[in-house]
């Protein structure tokens, strides 16, 4: 199975590439989006989805894959 | 796994035409199989033979007494700088690549330049590029700008290889084909230089870097095709990506390999990955070679043996090593964490063998792949257009323009303005080497002790290294070859030299890369051999031989033909610190002086033949270019080294694109302090009337051999008198000063604020790609 | 003095450290990412470059590295360690300087050379500070934008721990000057003991007049008189 990990900027936290490609769309004549945030998008293979491994992922997430001061991330299993 | 049949339509979409099929029958007295045709399809490209212009190739000079590796030999030439120190340079093109996906285009061409320095032993110092856009003004060339430059910093700024020196031009001949050639060049000792060469009958042939996956198959192939829309949209999956990471760990673990003299020979894999890097080595050493391609590091299941042979997957190379000290290789390549495979050995049979399940899938004679392939004499004819260009009289021009309003639209003008917007997204400060930034006429390189490869770790500072400072130059103006291919060749060569003089540095050597159209069109063939004779008369005569290049054709788009354009790219040695020179002007009172004459009166255009007021301001590609006399720009060129190097020249800078005015207005302001920092220096000019030459024709036109000098009020006796001696044009023009740039010319007079001159100049770039 | 140079893979500025360490006629040496002690030096630098190729995240890899756990361990004992560029970033997301190192506001990687303004000039990186309070070195980053929530700010400007800041020509901290987008034009910071700094700019690129400026000497002159006064050699 797969855990679908998706890291945003907070939104405390200016995102200039968002503002770039909100820009870009509005350019592109795209109406109709309000704000774009890009992060990033991590797709890992794993053997279960057990709370303990759901822990030790998380773990590894907050730890390592994002980085809290900036960052934050949601994690799905598939 | 099924091969497909070789049918003649599968032989013409290798590239290969009957006459080179029935060549290769002819050699193996049969047919090859699937694998061996893409194997010779890319060997007998134009990128790997030069089979449509070796015979010109011959003219460039190629000797010297500072020559250790010459041209051909190796992946790059080497050339002396003394006390056993030695340079590797180079520069390749990534043209089609860049123009499928600019940013991985110009990465692997930044990435494949930066392997062929260190294949030869040397660490490589520093990078340069020469680049060519369409107009800016379309949305695709902005994209294809964009993508380059942020491609070729993220490349050298990872690698850590400052970017120092080049050039952009942008003109709508390029739309659609863009140009990238990238530079590199590297230090080391005499006794390290390492050869590309299967020594050692026995050896064992180490694979090392990442695995092989479907990356950029048969690109070298690819680059030697018109490319069409169709064949840009089929080729986008064909362009390799590039991990400068990787390569970083490549050059410190094969440079830390190389100082144990374990290696007995080393290959990078360029264009045809394995195949090229395989039958070179063997060719090279007079030897065979075999290998397994079971044990090669694979990326994607399933991978045929033809994948494998012509993938063009990066970061790779080919390392030979004496039988017995594996462990070495070993030992090394796992300390960087880099994969590494035993792939073959190194065999007397003179043949490149290859193996894939237990299979002999390519059996061919090493040597005839990589030297033998067919050499045409293409047939060439004078371009019809030159008819007219050549026809343009001074009288037919306008020539109505208010001097004071044309140059800051020159100045704005891409071609012309700053190029900060692209050198700022170069790291050119890292390895604390940069001697001269980006912004001058040449970037001045400082070798020192940790610019070698090898461990010197354990060394003291002592201060006791012989430093060296290099300049280097990259420069063509392909309107001018355009306009007249044998004079063109040798402006390119005239305006690189003159441009490192101006930095205080003597010419070494050079490198080429001759970009131009599809060679079976004699019209542009004509270009190429005018052009290229034009480049060797000048290499020749400025003793700078040519110590390898790389030739890029079939630079079409469905527009036609790019200009042809040979990018010269010149290195120069500069004797001490103190000799290196600045183009800025440097202090209130300093006198300004033109050396050279102020315009060539012998030529009808007065210089402005092909010139950037033309095109700018009269919309015009057309005339004759400036005439370069060698001989005056090599008395004004050891004139001025010799002034900078009793120390009395404070500035130095040659009139190029946009003439004497431009030439003027950026020793003014062109000093980059520091972010949003400028310095401006005012300059106060009278020019003395010369009859029949208008102000337009005196402010802008081109003529060649111009340097603008600064040196202070004292020494203007010494060096007047000095200029007499030697019989060379100097002349009192102004001095700095003021908050304006102010000429005179005869009863006109014209001034301009710099801070509005600065900005139209600055910002041009930046301002258009908003 | 006896500085060693954190070597990382992908670093590469880890030369310059060395380079410029030596020409102040001091000592220096590489400590290889896969030690796992400092061993006997008097101060670290954390070099610049792109350490694991700067995936993921700028020095998300590099801190899990053996040395970064030796690291730790030198500064909690009051070693002095100094970031730059990458290393500032390395040194932020092991949690040994607050705050983060986001992509630059104009989304360029941007080498020029800019002015610093050293906002406090009694620590042990900025104690040789020139009378104007302000040198001139050179940047070469693509996210060297430094962001830290309002309470961590607070709390550096309280302490003082602001190092140095973008500023122009006269020492002013204007929008002009902030290259990339730093809140409060943040160029370094340091630790709460103050024996921990990073910078985004190099001061190790501007210690030769030769190479454009020598006014980032000041930086490593600070931390020699630091350590001479400590009675280190």
């Amino acid at each position: 199975m797969k855990a679908k990990i998706t890291i945003t900027p907070k939104k405390a936290v200016l995102d200039p590439q968002g503002k770039a490609v909100l820009n870009a769309l509005e350019h592109l004549g795209y109406d109709g989006v309000g704000d774009v945030r890009v992060g990033k998008y991590l797709e890992l293979d794993v053997a279960s989805d057990s709370p303990e491994f759901r822990r030790t992922l998380d773990e590894a997430c907050h730890r390592f894959l994002s980085n809290p001061v900036i960052e934050d991330y949601h994690v799905e299993f598939e | 796994m099924v091969e497909p049949e070789i049918t003649p339509e599968l032989v013409e979409s290798h590239g290969l035409t009957d006459d080179e099929y029935q060549r290769i029958q002819k050699l193996l007295g049969r047919s090859p199989n699937y694998t061996e045709l893409g194997v010779f399809s890319v060997m007998w490209s134009e990128h790997c033979s030069y089979k449509n212009t070796r015979p010109l190739l011959k003219q460039f000079p190629t000797q010297g007494p500072g020559v250790l590796v010459g041209a051909g030999e190796e992946n790059a030439g080497i050339l002396d700088i003394g006390d056993g120190l030695a340079i590797a340079f180079k520069i390749e093109s990534h043209n089609h690549p860049s123009a499928v996906e600019p940013f991985q285009g110009a990465t692997t061409g930044v990435g494949g330049i930066l392997r062929d320095i260190f294949t030869m032993g040397a660490r490589p110092i520093c990078a340069a590029n020469s680049l060519r856009f369409g107009s800016l003004e379309s949305a695709e060339v902005r994209r294809l700008f964009k993508g380059v430059v942020a491609g070729i910093g993220h490349y050298g700024n990872c690698f850590g290889v400052p970017t120092v020196a080049g050039e952009v031009a942008f003109d709508p001949s390029y739309e659609g084909n863009p140009l990238v050639n990238a530079f590199a060049l590297g230090v080391l000792r005499h006794e390290q230089i390492a050869r590309g060469a299967a020594k050692g009958v026995g050896n064992p042939v180490f694979y090392v870097g990442p695995a092989t996956g479907r990356d950029g198959l048969a690109g070298a192939a690819f680059a030697s095709q018109d490319l069409t829309e169709e064949s840009a949209e089929q080729q986008r999956g064909a362009v390799q990506v590039g991990d400068p990471f990787m390569e970083k760990l490549l050059l410190e673990a094969c440079l830390e390999l190389l100082a144990t003299g374990a290696v007995a020979g080393i290959q990078d894999m360029g264009a045809a990955g394995l195949t090229c890097s395989t039958c070179e080595t063997a060719a090279r050493g007079g030897t065979g070679i075999e290998i397994e391609l079971n044990r090669v590091p694979q990326r994607s299941p399933g991978m045929s043996p033809y994948e494998i042979m012509l993938s063009e997957s990066q970061e790779r190379m080919l390392i030979i090593v004496h039988r017995g000290r594996e462990d070495e290789v070993k030992r090394i390549f796992d300390k960087w964490d880099l994969p590494w495979a035993e792939v073959g050995f190194v065999t007397d049979s003179g043949r490149m063998v290859v193996r894939h399940e237990g299979r002999v899938v390519v059996d061919l004679p090493a040597r005839e792949l990589a030297d033998e392939a067919p050499i045409y004499q293409r047939e060439s004819r004078r371009p019809a257009y030159l008819d007219e260009t050549e026809s343009l009289t001074l009288d037919s021009l306008s020539l109505a323009a208010d001097p004071g309003e044309v140059l800051p639209r020159l100045l704005a003008w891409p071609t012309i303005a700053s190029k900060n917007w692209v050198y700022r997204q170069y790291d050119y400060t890292v390895r604390n080497g940069t001697a001269l930034f980006p912004g001058s006429d040449a970037a001045v390189l400082r070798v020192k002790e940790d610019s070698l490869p090898g461990l010197v770790e354990g060394e003291a500072y002592d201060g006791s290294f012989p430093e060296k400072y290099l300049a280097i130059s990259l420069d063509c103006n392909a309107v001018y070859v355009y306009l007249d291919p044998y004079e063109g060749g040798k402006l390119a060569v005239a305006e690189a030299a003159r441009n490192l003089a101006c930095s205080g540095a003597i010419p070494l050597g050079a490198t080429d890369n001759l970009n131009y159209g599809n060679p079976h069109d004699p019209e542009l063939f004509w270009q190429l051999k005018e052009s290229v004779r034009g480049v060797a008369e000048a290499c020749a005569f400025f003793q700078a031989p040519v110590t390898g290049g790389n030739v890029s054709l079939y630079n079409q788009n469905p527009g036609g033909a790019i200009d042809p354009t040979p990018v010269i790219g010149l290195v120069g040695q500069i004797e001490d610190e103190d000799a290196i020179t600045s183009q800025w002007f440097k202090e209130e009172g300093d006198v300004i002086l033109l050396l050279g004459n102020p315009v060539d009166q012998k030529d009808p255009l007065l210089g402005l033949g092909g010139s950037a007021y033309l095109q700018v301001i009269e919309g015009l590609k057309s005339g004759r270019p400036p005439r370069v006399c060698l001989e005056e720009e090599k008395q004004i060129a050891d004139a001025l080294r010799g002034w900078i190097g009793s120390g009395v020249v404070k500035s130095a800078h040659d009139c190029s694109e946009g003439g004497l005015a431009v030439a003027l207005s950026e020793a003014c302001f062109s000093e980059d302090h520091a972010r949003q920092t400028p310095r401006f220096r005012g300059a106060q000019v009278a020019l003395d009337p010369v009859a029949g030459v208008d102000a337009g024709a005196m402010l802008f036109g081109e003529s060649q051999g111009r340097i603008i000098v600064t040196v202070e009020r004292a020494f203007l006796p010494k060096v007047l008198g000095q200029a007499e001696i030697l019989g060379v044009p100097l002349k009192e023009i102004g001095s700095v000063g003021g908050e304006t740039l102010t000429i005179e010319y005869g009863e006109a007079s014209y001034t301009w604020d710099l801070r509005s001159l600065h900005e139209a100049w600055w910002t041009s770039i930046e301002r258009r790609l908003e | 003095m006896r500085f060693s140079v954190l070597q990382f893979p992908g670093a590469n500025s880890d030369q310059d450290c060395l380079h410029a360490v030596r020409v102040l006629g001091h000592e220096a040496r590489y400590l290889w990412h896969k030690e796992s002690e400092i061993g006997g030096t008097d101060a670290v630098l954390v070099p610049g470059g792109f350490s694991y190729g700067d995936y993921l995240r700028a020095g998300a890899i590099a801190r899990f590295s053996p040395i970064m756990q030796a690291l730790v361990r030198f500064a909690n004992e009051g070693g002095l360690v100094l970031g730059i560029c990458n290393g500032f970033q390395i040194l932020c997301e092991a949690g040994l300087l607050p705050g983060a190192l986001i992509r630059n506001r104009e989304l360029h990687f941007r080498c020029e050379h800019v002015f610093l303004k050293i906002a406090n000039p009694e620590t042990p990186f900025t104690r040789v500070a020139p009378d104007s309070g302000v040198i001139r070195v050179p940047i070469a980053h693509g996210e060297g934008c430094y962001f830290a929530d309002q309470e961590t700010l607070s709390r550096l400007t309280e302490s003082r721990r602001i190092l140095w800041q973008y500023c122009d020509q006269e020492g002013t901290p204007s929008e002009d000057a902030n290259p990339n987008g730093s809140v409060q034009n943040i160029a370094g910071v340091c630790n709460e003991k103050g024996n921990v700094a990073g910078l985004m700019p190099h001061p190790e690129r501007a210690c030769e007049p030769v190479i454009g400026s020598a006014e980032g000497a000041s930086v490593l002159e600070s931390m020699i008189q630091t350590l001479s006064e400590r009675g280190q050699h």
